[in-house]
């Protein structure tokens, strides 16, 4: 039981998202994220300095991420807090259930972690008798509308304020009908005063991790509402749920990362919370949890150490890659059909469900590498989407239209003299016919093309048979 | 750069010119040879000599459909047919990408063909950047009435580094005005393979694209990219929109009689 998977139907989720005119139009709109990058980078010189240290720090982690987790677990223990390993989602789902169940839990908030989203926890918990609330506003939006995130940083980013406003009023049948739901503001203040009550209700909080800092055993997670330091700070329990490759060995590493990460996301300095938590309450501590839990998921990660995806376990999530996309730009997240959308998601996705469902994710891709170049820790995703071309190649597992073609044009593009023969043929041909009007509004074969656009005629003779003669 | 003949000495013996052997590019060889005419022509006219070796294709269609053997018996071929070169110069920034960046990856586990790779690399660039990076060309003789509108290709961009150059010797194309479009660094949808085998997304991208082109009111849309141009030219055909396409080197050549891409007749110039 995880996240229906609907990558192997990319291209219908595609087409139906480019129908859909409420998200075309939100995604035109776009939430600003470029620019808001863009002028944060400007005012900070060092920020391509500072992505080279980010970068750094990551692959130096992942090199020796066995020392790290080792050190981490050692100093959470020592601060009373107790570390669950588990490979896959199964064994983190039931991690997850026997703390819930231990504690007695009916209700369960949540932070925003994509992680719950890999291993379909909410379903899971609620298929069990345990009701999950989350708490990022996002979050709890596309709760209450039943759908999944579309984005690892904005997960109702898909939708328009006009939507939020409906399925308020909805859900929230308790509350006056002529409340004024018209302005961001006024939707904040009703989810908030609805999220309050449940804060105060939950017995188990579970959080995600933007880092675990192997130094002291900290967890960290940064958000812009405050919702992850309510859920974690007011019930009895709180759970982090983590992968492997949330590691980092110190704070001074941290406090680098967090310099590209908030600006790299939403053009921010900083997040708004920055929230460090590091076992359960100590004798001392005026609140806080009384049982502090890690559960840290693989999920296929492992393996893609020391391998030609490795570079990928850098990601630290701000969702740059996909705010600049023009595929996700033009279809928003949902069409990517599982947790990961985007340039990132295209890599990653592979690699954790399988090429085999999700290989049309790295095949839509024009490789502009915009998502490259604004990569906070440079991760070379056009280079892992063509390896994952490769892969593909190598199983057979492209499409036999695809191999026929590119036998066929590959048979004449190895014999440049056969090759001029022929083109010097298509040529003459192709213009002949489209000398009238300079284009074609069809063109056989070519009609994924002419659909939308026409195919410009070529002028004639070919340019090394034109040359051949020039030269004589 | 001091062993590089100036325009001035173009008047010397062949053999102490620069040999430059162009990689004319299959789209240009097969649907507007005019551009490799274009670039022929700047080429020597910043003193090279140019030379046409037989030739087909880079290799990116393979490449970017994760058939890595057949590309490598093709960048082989290439590799071997343009060794006499002091230079190998292509009017396009994604096939230059490919010869000069992903060549030698594909052979990186390769070690006796490797050098020969990094080699052919090193000698290997986009037209527009060679003239001004390699030649130190700072100006072109051309005119052009009107005014246009460049869009970055991607390739030439973020692996080549190629945006100052083209609108530098833009700017000096007598009565020529450049005006700059929204976003002109974003992908058009081409993207080779990927606009046939996502047809409808691509569609999407390139319609974002043509309504900043359009918003720029420019007479005419340019690019240093074939594919793109006929991605863009197409779709603005499709819209009625009356704006001309051309490459680059075809208004830096000053070589604007044949008719724009998609076009049957050159168009009327339009006033400044």
């Amino acid at each position: 039981m995880t996240l229906a998977i609907t990558s192997p139907a990319f291209k219908e989720n595609a087409r139906a998202a480019i129908a859909d005119p409420q998200l075309q139009g939100v995604l035109r709109q776009g939430l600003g994220f470029v620019d808001r990058r863009q002028a944060a980078i400007d005012r900070l010189p060092e920020f391509d300095a500072l992505r080279d240290s980010a970068r750094d720090i990551k692959d130096h982690t992942l090199a020796h991420l066995d020392l790290y987790l080792e050190a981490y677990e050692e100093r959470l223990r020592a601060a009373g807090g107790q570390v669950h390993y588990a490979v896959t989602p199964d064994e983190a789902r039931a991690a997850i259930l026997d703390i819930c169940r231990k504690a007695g839990a009916k209700t369960v908030t949540k932070g925003k972690t994509m992680i719950a989203e890999e291993i379909g926890l909410n379903d899971f918990l609620e298929a069990n008798g345990i009701a999950p609330v989350e708490t990022d506003l996002g979050e709890y939006i596309i709760q209450i509308r039943h759908e999944a995130p579309s984005h690892i940083i904005a997960p109702a980013i898909h939708l328009n304020k006009a939507q939020v406003e409906a399925d308020f009023r909805r859900v929230h049948t308790h509350l006056p009908e002529n409340r004024n739901l018209a302005e961001p503001a006024t939707l904040l203040a009703e989810a908030r005063s609805i999220l309050r009550e449940r804060f105060l209700a939950a017995d188990v909080g579970i959080t995600g991790a933007n880092f675990l800092v192997a130094e002291t055993g900290t967890s960290i997670i940064v958000t812009n509402e405050g919702n992850g330091d309510l859920t974690q700070t007011l019930p009895k329990v709180h759970i982090v749920l983590a992968t492997i490759e949330k590691l980092v060995p110190t704070l001074e590493d941290v406090s680098q990362l967090l310099r590209v990460l908030a600006r790299s996301a939403t053009g921010q300095d900083m997040s708004v919370y920055t929230t460090f938590s590091t076992g359960p309450r100590r004798a001392e501590d005026p609140d806080g949890p009384a049982e502090y839990h890690v559960v840290i998921l693989d999920n296929g990660r492992s393996a893609m150490l020391g391998g030609e995806f490795q570079d990928m376990l850098r990601c630290i999530r701000c969702g740059a890659c996909m705010n600049h996309c023009p595929i996700f730009g033009a279809i928003g997240g949902h069409a990517y059909g599982w947790v990961y959308p985007g340039p990132m998601g295209a890599v990653l996705t592979p690699a954790l469900i399988g090429v085999d469902l999700a290989g049309n994710l790295p095949n839509a891709s024009t490789f502009c590498g915009r998502c490259e170049e604004v990569c906070p820790v440079r991760i070379p995703l056009p280079r892992m989407m063509r390896d994952w071309r490769e892969r593909e190649f190598e199983r057979h597992l492209s499409s036999a239209t695809v191999r026929s073609g590119l036998a066929f044009w590959a048979f004449f593009a190895k014999r440049p003299r056969l090759y001029g023969f022929a083109t010097a043929i298509a040529a003459r041909a192709l213009a002949l016919f489209g000398s009238r009007s300079g284009r074609f509004g069809w063109l056989p074969f070519a009609s994924a093309w002419t659909r939308d656009r026409d195919f410009p005629a070529p002028q004639g003779a070919t340019f090394q048979s034109q040359w051949k003669r020039r030269k004589r | 750069m001091a062993d590089i003949p100036s325009a001035e000495t173009s008047a010397q013996s062949a053999s102490a010119r620069t040999r430059v052997g162009l990689f004319v590019t299959c789209l240009v060889d097969l649907m507007r040879p005019s551009v490799g005419f274009a670039a022929a022509k700047l080429l020597e006219d910043a003193g090279c000599s140019v030379e046409v070796p037989r030739q087909a294709c880079c290799g990116q269609p393979a490449y970017n459909s994760g058939d890595r053997r057949t590309t490598r018996e093709i960048a082989a071929q290439v590799i071997e047919v343009f060794a006499p070169y002091d230079y190998v110069v292509a009017p396009s920034g994604s096939c230059a990408g490919m010869l000069k960046v992903h060549y030698p990856r594909l052979f990186r586990d390769d070690p006796n063909r490797l050098p020969r790779a990094e080699a052919f690399a090193a000698k290997t660039f986009e037209l527009v950047s060679f003239l001004v990076d390699v030649l130190g060309v700072s100006s072109v003789a051309a005119r052009l009435e009107g005014s246009v509108t460049y869009h970055d290709a991607c390739s030439g961009l973020r692996e080549l580094g190629i945006q100052a150059q083209p609108r530098k010797l833009l700017a000096t194309v007598g009565g020529l005005k450049v005006k700059e479009m929204r976003e002109a660094d974003v992908c058009c949808g081409f993207g080779g393979t990927f606009c046939v085998k996502y047809p409808a997304i691509s569609n999407v991208i390139v319609g974002k694209k043509t309504e900043n082109v359009a918003a720029t009111g420019a007479d005419m849309l340019l690019a240093g990219d074939l594919g793109c141009l006929m991605n863009m030219a197409g779709k603005l055909k499709r819209e009625g929109r009356n704006i001309a396409v051309r490459h680059v080197a075809e208004v830096l050549a000053g070589m604007t009689e044949d008719p724009p891409i998609g076009d049957i007749r050159a168009r009327a110039q339009a006033g400044p």
